[in-house]
């Protein structure tokens, strides 16, 4: 795990690019904080910020071949690396370390850009040709490592975080309104788009070739591809629930690789439980795991958590969080997340970060991605429902299933049942297209943009973001089962675009903390893909498959409970008795956002008032709340660029 | 302040963020026009019970009864006289 960044293109190789790739790499400390390594060569320059984890004594880099014509950085691990190794070596490759690094370099030599479809892992690279001059910069399947580019006057920049970029570019740090639009609606932006103007995210599953004089050419190397909805045979349950065992135990083998111990995050849900139990059942890892507890007990697991540290008997640590440490925090994971937010949840998984690191791991395995890959989530059920809904309307019997959402939340949506038909029966003229599940959600998620100023909201007054996304998927979009259409545009916004980034990298490297993801190997992802929709959300039953896998590893309780998302508390923790935090009062002063530009001062005051007195109940008005804030936190750190906001401890107090 | 006034006043300032007496009708949806969300009719129905000194039944808890100003003042009454 790392920090890279570069540029390529004409300019002079002298001290000045030195000064310029050494500014960049030092906003990347807290990804690799164990030493830095550059590169220089006509027409590019590399720079990179390690985090030791795999071959502690040689893995350092820029890697190069045997004859120096080929040169990579890289940000992620490739885990199949001691297979590849042994392949190229057959093959009459000789290595220089014993890192993974260096089977990037080789399998580029004999498979060209077709060297990314060798690789399992996770993986942000930059390798630089020097026989062709050409730049490659490629990004894993899903998205789990980040990679960020500009083109300006000709020449390429690139970084895995854009405070890089700004570093090297003054002229890019303006907050584009297409961007933070997205993030509010979508929550986050989507690839390529980002919240700067001038800054591109390399999309996930693609490659990117750059040569001087040329345009920037980028092709997709791989993309999610779900079972058409025709293709639908009689499945044998149990020979698929073993098979799909033997493959989640082989991706944790796998991820498990490194020469520092590994730990584990540990929720109390199935998806987290069931990587620890395959951890205790078919390695001889130890088993050290973490969790989050919440003082409000609207979002609180522990007692789960604590459930199954007890089966598995792991060596577990438990960090509490308060509403005030996560409004007190929220600064420094903006920081680190560069785009507006609408919810608070990564804050919580930023401190669990921090502890991890104070106990000495480096490394943890989590859940991430079972819900996206085995259809876990609330919105495909939601979606399931209101599709059956739409063929009889009138069914009372029907709607009610509504009321079966959702049993978690202190404020349901669906606690009046004649008005939850009323909310879940809109959007159905969407019910055609793809982005018939998430309509719901963003409609929601759109009402902070009610909250943007005049100029803002005529800048993207043309600009539908539902007619936008649609114009996003692949044309096969339409041959899927509905239930992959669903799991399609959740695994491009929300899994790529906040939970691997924002809620994922981000708050693990704010810590110099690697996260692993054993669901989101991509033979697991092609794999569950290809199943049948009702093996994946069996009538109201999400997960089931996984389930099924999971039978005897786990007790009852785990496999039968139902979904509990993730949450954390949002807009009451940045208020105290009445008042809130300074800097909060400071950001969303009237005066403040007028400057600023991007809200209407008088309708956020309005919602400020709501949020303080404590009557911001639902998810609207907390998201605005937070999505506001989080706008306004960007304009202080990287628009007008004063940092000491971002880089404040966790346990900061105002 | 009357009640109708009480009610599009708590309407503007509570779901619209507003004093723009134009962006709320009297007699147009509110879930419709995306003045309420889901969580909304809680808080709207809290209003009510507070600003009224009412109970709202669950079986009253209908879009027929609160989903426009118009219909909120006409329920409201209703109950008023039904109470009284």
């Amino acid at each position: 795990m790392c920090g890279i960044a570069g540029t390529a293109g004409r300019f002079a190789n002298d001290d000045s690019i030195k000064t310029v790739m050494r500014s960049m790499i030092e906003t990347l400390h807290h990804r690799g904080p164990d030493g830095y390594g550059f590169f220089y060569d006509s027409g590019i320059a590399f720079a990179h910020a390690r985090l030791a984890i795999i071959d502690l004594q040689t893995g350092d880099q820029p890697i190069s071949n045997e004859d120096g014509s080929v040169t990579v950085i890289f940000n992620g691990e490739i885990f199949n690396f001691v297979e590849l190794r042994a392949e190229l070596e057959r093959a009459g490759h000789r290595f220089s370390t014993r890192s993974d690094t260096e089977v990037i370099v080789h399998l580029y030599e004999d498979h060209g850009l077709e060297f990314v479809q060798r690789l399992n892992g996770q993986f942000a690279i930059a390798l630089w040709d020097a026989r062709l001059r050409r730049l490659i910069l490629a990004r894993d399947r899903v998205g789990i490592r980040p990679m960020f580019y500009s083109v300006v006057r000709g020449r390429i920049w690139f970084a895995s975080e854009i405070k890089a970029l700004l570093a090297a570019l003054p002229e890019i740090g303006r907050l584009d309104p297409f961007g933070v639009t997205q993030a509010l609606t979508f929550w986050s932006p989507v690839d390529p788009a980002t919240a700067f103007q001038g800054v591109e995210s390399l999309p996930a599953g693609t490659v990117l070739e750059f040569r001087e004089g040329q345009p920037v050419q980028i092709q997709r190397f791989w993309d999610w591809d779900f079972a058409d909805e025709s293709e639908d045979p009689e499945p044998d349950v149990d020979a698929i629930a073993a098979e799909l065992r033997e493959l989640l135990i082989d991706s944790v083998r796998l991820q498990l690789r490194a020469d520092v111990p590994v730990g584990a995050y540990l929720s109390g849900g199935l998806d987290s439980s069931g990587i620890v139990s395959l951890i205790r059942s078919f390695t001889s890892a130890p088993l050290r795991t973490f969790s989050i507890a919440f003082e409000d007990s609207e979002f609180d697991e522990s007692e789960h958590q604590r459930a199954m540290v007890d089966y598995l008997r792991t060596d577990h640590t438990t960090v509490r969080c308060e509403n005030l440490d996560i409004g007190r925090a929220f600064p420094r994971l903006v920081y680190h997340a560069e785009t507006p937010l609408v919810r608070t949840g990564p804050v919580p998984l930023m401190l669990l970060s921090a502890r991890v690191r104070a106990e000495g791991y480096k490394v943890v395995l989590t859940g991430e991605g079972a819900d996206e890959v085995f259809a876990g989530y609330d919105i495909f059920k939601e979606a399931k429902i209101r599709r059956f809904c739409a063929r009889q309307p009138d069914s009372k019997m029907r709607s009610s299933l509504l009321r079966r959402l959702y049993p978690y939340l202190a404020s349901s949506p669906v606690a009046s049942a004649a008005f939850a038909k009323t909310f879940f029966s809109q959007g159905m003229e969407f019910i055609a297209r793809p982005i018939f599940a998430h309509v719901p959600r963003w409609n929601t998620s759109r009402r902070a943009c009610n909250f943007l100023s005049d100029e803002w909201r005529s800048a993207t007054s043309k600009w539908d973001p539902l007619s936008w996304m649609d114009s996003q998927l692949p044309a096969r979009v339409a041959q899927w089962s509905p239930l992959g259409r669903d799991q399609y545009v959740e695994a491009k916004t929300l899994l790529a675009g906040y939970l691997l980034s924002s809620q994922g990298d981000r708050v693990a490297m704010a810590n110099s903390v690697e996260g692993r993801f054993p669901y989101l190997d991509h033979r697991v992802v092609e794999y569950a893909a290809r199943l049948p929709s009702r093996l994946k959300l069996r009538v109201l039953q999400e997960k089931h498959i996984l389930r099924l896998a999971f039978r005897g590893l786990l007790p009852d309780e785990i496999l039968q409970r139902g979904k509990q998302p993730y949450r954390a508390p949002d807009s009451k923790c940045f208020f105290q008795g009445g008042q809130a935090l300074d800097y909060v009062e400071d950001l969303l002063s009237a005066q403040r956002i007028r400057s600023a530009g991007y809200f209407d001062a008088s309708s956020v005051g309005r919602l400020v008032d709501k949020c303080r007195a404590g009557r911001a109940v639902g998810f609207a008005d907390n998201q605005a709340f937070v999505g506001i804030l989080s706008t306004m936190v960007i304009d202080e750190l990287f628009v007008r660029r004063n940092q000491s906001m971002g880089s404040v401890p966790p346990n900061w107090t105002d | 302040m009357d009640e109708l006034q009480q009610v599009r006043n708590f309407i503007l300032k509570n779901f619209l963020f507003s004093e723009d007496e134009g962006s709320l009708s009297n007699e147009g949806s509110l879930i419709a026009s995306g003045a309420i969300d889901s969580t909304g009719v809680l808080e709207l129905i809290m209003f009510i019970e507070e600003t009224f000194q009412i109970k709202v039944d669950e079986e009253e808890m209908i879009p027929d009864n609160l989903d426009s100003v118009e219909k909120i003042i006409a329920y409201v009454h209703r109950k008023s006289v039904s109470k009284g």
